[in-house]
């Protein structure tokens, strides 16, 4: 499993990619994750508002700060 | 009734009298009042917008006419959240969409001047008549001002080479439960409330002092009638203010109150939300410094105009 964190640098990016790195532990599945600060990259997953969050290629939320147990909902759906 | 109460608790259960029972009634009644109403509305706007979010916008903007793109843009505007932070990604995404940057605009001006912390603060603190005209003429800003930008021929100061996409978006549909909307507003809710309950606190609390101990006419003297150039004073402040329009909002309450006319007021507050500098920062990475000076010009020729406007017919 990947996940990408997509986000410029905002605080609320940065607050993602830590509630991510910590549902990830939680989780406790091997995963890749990958922070995506390319504004290029950002827009080929046709997302507009950041921080998005992208798991395997899908984009699974925009413009919104998940918490750790959200996130978690995401890995094992 | 909450009005008795506060009467009630200074007055006769405290025995506070004078310029001191005055500051401290006008406190707990206006903190109280108006953190109420900041829950209550941020919570109903959180609540719309989890039907709407940017990337729906952009798919339903995609390929309108110039004026009629305007306006649907700025009436998004009020339901989207914006966050400076995500200026960029919008802008490319919206140039991506072959959305016209006139069509951008329009949405970039309305989307923080109608945002739900400045629409809360205005209906607490000067009833709805006021935020109706803030919110009419807010929006008269974006659209006329976002249609100007589109005339101008502007697109080549656009610093980064965007390929237009081909064809059209896909339907943007967010499907949530009841639930799961109900809970995703009331946790964003909390959030923006945890970030400005202290500002509101400290800016009523210095309103109160206002209220309670400095005289009316040494403020109309300065904000009033008397003043030319207050409606140009007031917008040039508001600029560098925008993060604090929390703590900005009911200190203005207070002015109108002592004798700032309106129209200085509205223009005031809406430099406060509309002109944001850390936006401009943010939007120099991707735009001609050009292209953000003629956006703030036109924002700032038309906020000024509504103030001596207003100033001149109420």
């Amino acid at each position: 499993m990947k996940i990408e964190v997509l986000g410029t640098g905002c605080s609320k990016c940065i607050a993602l990619e830590n509630a991510v790195k910590q549902a990830i532990a939680k989780s406790g599945k091997f995963i890749q994750l990958e922070k995506v600060d390319d504004i290029m990259k950002i827009m080929e997953y046709q997302v507009v508002s950041t921080p998005g969050l992208v798991i395997d290629g899908k984009v699974v939320s925009t413009g919104k700060l998940l918490s750790v147990d959200e996130v978690l909902a995401l890995i094992n759906s | 009734m909450w009005k008795a109460f506060v009467d009630y608790l200074t007055y006769d259960l405290l025995h506070l009298e004078g310029h001191l029972g005055e500051a401290i009634n006008f406190f707990i009644y206006d903190t109280v009042k108006i953190w109420f109403l900041l829950i209550t509305i941020i919570f109903v706007v959180s609540y719309l917008r989890t039907h709407f979010n940017t990337e729906y916008v952009r798919a339903h903007l995609q390929g309108k006419s110039q004026l009629y793109g305007n306006i649907l843009a700025a009436l998004f505007g009020i339901i989207t959240p914006f966050c400076s932070c995500s200026a960029i990604p919008l802008f490319l995404g919206f140039i991506q969409a072959r959305i016209p940057i006139g069509v951008t605009f329009s949405f970039l001006i309305s989307s923080p001047m109608n945002n739900e912390i400045a629409i809360a603060l205005l209906f607490g603190l000067f009833g709805w008549k006021v935020t109706v005209i803030y919110i009419g003429f807010g929006l008269l800003v974006a659209i006329i001002g976002g249609y100007i930008i589109g005339r101008l021929d502007m697109e080549k100061y656009v610093l980064m080479d965007v390929k237009p996409m081909e064809g059209e978006l896909e339907e943007v549909k967010i499907q949530l439960s009841f639930g799961q909307r109900v809970k995703e507003a009331w946790d964003y809710t909390i959030d923006i409330f945890k970030n400005i309950w202290l500002y509101v606190l400290i800016g009523v609390g210095i309103g109160a002092v206002i209220h309670g101990y400095i005289p009316a006419d040494f403020i109309a003297k300065y904000a009033g009638a008397d003043n030319p150039f207050a409606v140009l004073i007031a917008v040039i402040m508001g600029i560098p203010m925008y993060s604090n329009a929390a703590g900005v909002m009911p200190l203005v309450e207070v002015l109108t109150g002592k004798g700032m006319l309106l129209g200085t007021a509205l223009s005031f507050m809406m430099a406060v939300t509309a002109l944001s500098l850390p936006e401009a920062m943010i939007l120099k990475k991707i735009l001609h410094i050009k292209l953000i000076a003629t956006f703030f010009g036109i924002v700032g020729v038309g906020i000024i105009a509504i103030g001596y406007l207003f100033n001149t017919i109420l």
